[in-house]
């Protein structure tokens, strides 16, 4: 399927250009997401826990708990597989239909090294940082609306935020994000680099990418927690 | 050279290439015409090897192209260059781009020497002026143009061209068939277009293939289409009044009389 690239250099290049397009195009929407899942748990959180019995700092336990495990790989990759697969499924399938593809590979090109395997790899690199970045921010948000909101303190938030913390909880975050990663590159890929047709094919590619996409996540999702937890 | 020798193609029952055979000559023009679905694409197709002929073999100067491992066949397609219908130029980069994009991935030239080669090349399909400018950004001709430009930029020893002049008005289309012939003839080019373009057969068909339902039907050139009894070939080539006219003048030029019952005083007049 894959074989050696012609050039190092131009690959090079085309995994840079993907880093960029999957990870600095996607980061606006992760900030935004990350900032208010993150203050709409310390919200949500708040308003469950009535009981005086519990303390405040529990909040943050929580937040951070569910940032981690959840929010930060599962719903950002979710709505990533919306952003960058709908735009890997078309660019493949406008050069395909456009006949792009047909003219490098009479050039002698590896089509699916040249186009697919960049996108795979720069996906696997870029993405598990945009989920770190994401739990950071997540938590981040939820310190902010818990002081903002008059729920707990800063002081408050941290002192949860350190309780109990399990290390192991950022390795299964990691590994659902490099899981993730794949899905949302390969499967926009592989629906866009066969479709045949025209524009109307290309959006029908792109729909049904997104929609597999989001599907094998949410079942690798549980897959992965019912192993690894 | 290239030989083409029985290949079929099929897609599911539908056979679309029929037992055709045909030899595409070095610096000529070899056409391949034919109504719509009449197999020149698939043919095309099969020669270049985005299909695999499900029979028969395919030559390029004397070497198995179809039964090639995937490393020979990479070493024939860098002698190939390919214009495209729709062009299929690369929308995100520049006409410049375009054209440098197969010296970035098969040279190891420095850049200063990729732009003289990527400038000589617009040069030569006059195109100096559009080198920063994006496809979207151009006309239909000079995307023909620039195709070309990048077709040619690895020096090719066969170039394809897939109906050149459709979407073309014709006096346009007129350019690319000269541009082509005579990047034909300036460096010995096989070259080999698939065309509906009355005019392009007539201009710069060194050699014609006739195709009919997947069967060569007729074999010829420009000049010995104009006396062919084929009577298929007649209707396709000479399909309304002003051609049936326009081929009667020829001959008419050619050898003093008509060879159908038409008065020729009328003609004349």
């Amino acid at each position: 399927m894959f074989s050696k690239p012609e050039n190092r250099k131009v690959y090079w290049k085309e995994f840079m250009h993907q880093c960029n397009d999957i990870g600095i195009g996607s980061l606006g929407i992760v900030v935004i997401i990350s900032v208010f899942m993150g203050a709409v748990s310390t919200l949500q959180t708040a308003y469950q826990l009535v009981s005086p019995l519990i303390p405040k700092s529990s909040i943050a336990q929580i937040v951070r708990d569910t940032v981690l495990l959840e929010f930060a790989p599962t719903l950002v990759c979710i709505v990533l597989a919306g952003v960058v697969g709908s735009k890997i499924a078309s660019e493949l399938g406008n050069m395909r239909v456009s006949e792009q593809i047909d003219a490098l590979e009479i050039m002698g090109i590896n089509t699916k090294t040249y186009l697919v395997l960049p996108k795979i790899v720069a996906a696997l690199v870029v993405i598990p940082m945009l989920v770190v970045i994401s739990a950071g921010l997540g938590i981040w948000g939820g310190r902010l609306a818990g002081q903002a909101a008059n729920i707990l303190s800063t002081t408050d938030f941290d002192k949860g935020l350190l309780n109990a913390f399990l290390p192991y909880n950022v390795f299964f975050a990691m590994v659902k994000a490099y899981v993730f990663s794949f899905i949302i590159s390969s499967v926009p890929a592989f629906y866009g680099y066969y479709v045949q047709g025209g524009a109307l094919e290309i959006g029908r590619a792109s729909t049904k990418s997104v929609v597999v996409s989001c599907v094998l996540i949410l079942f690798a999702d549980y897959v992965l927690a019912a192993i690894l937890l | 050279m290239i030989e083409v020798k029985h290949i079929k193609k099929g897609f599911g029952d539908k056979i679309v290439i029929n037992d055709v055979s045909a030899v595409m000559d070095d610096g000529k023009c070899n056409l391949i015409i034919g109504a719509s679905g009449s197999g020149k694409t698939v043919f095309m197709k099969c020669l270049v090897g985005l299909f695999r002929p499900d029979s028969g073999s395919i030559l390029y100067d004397g070497e198995d192209f179809t039964n090639m491992d995937a490393a020979g066949k990479k070493e024939i397609r860098k002698k190939i260059g390919m214009l495209f219908q729709g062009s299929a130029l690369f929308d995100s980069l520049t006409v410049e781009k375009n054209i440098q994009f197969p010296l970035d991935m098969f040279t190891n030239w420095t850049l200063a020497e990729k732009r003289k080669r990527v400038d000589e090349v617009l040069d030569r399909v006059e195109l100096r002026d559009a080198n920063k400018k994006f496809p979207a950004e151009i006309s239909g001709g000079m995307k023909k143009r620039v195709g070309i430009a990048r077709a040619i930029v690895l020096n090719p020893k066969y170039l394809f061209c897939d109906e050149p002049n459709s979407g073309l008005d014709p006096q346009t289309s007129l350019v690319i068939d000269k541009l082509i012939k005579e990047l034909t003839q300036e460096f010995n080019i096989t070259t080999v277009i698939n065309t509906h373009d009355m005019n392009s057969v007539m201009e710069i068909g060194d050699k014609i293939i006739y195709m009919y339902k997947g069967d060569k039907e007729w074999e010829g050139n420009n000049k010995e289409i104009i006396f062919s009894k084929n009577q298929r070939l007649n209707e396709f080539i000479f399909a309304s009044d002003f051609l049936r006219d326009a081929k009667d003048m020829r001959m008419l030029e050619q050898t003093g009389k008509i060879d159908n019952d038409r008065n020729m005083e009328d003609l004349i007049r």
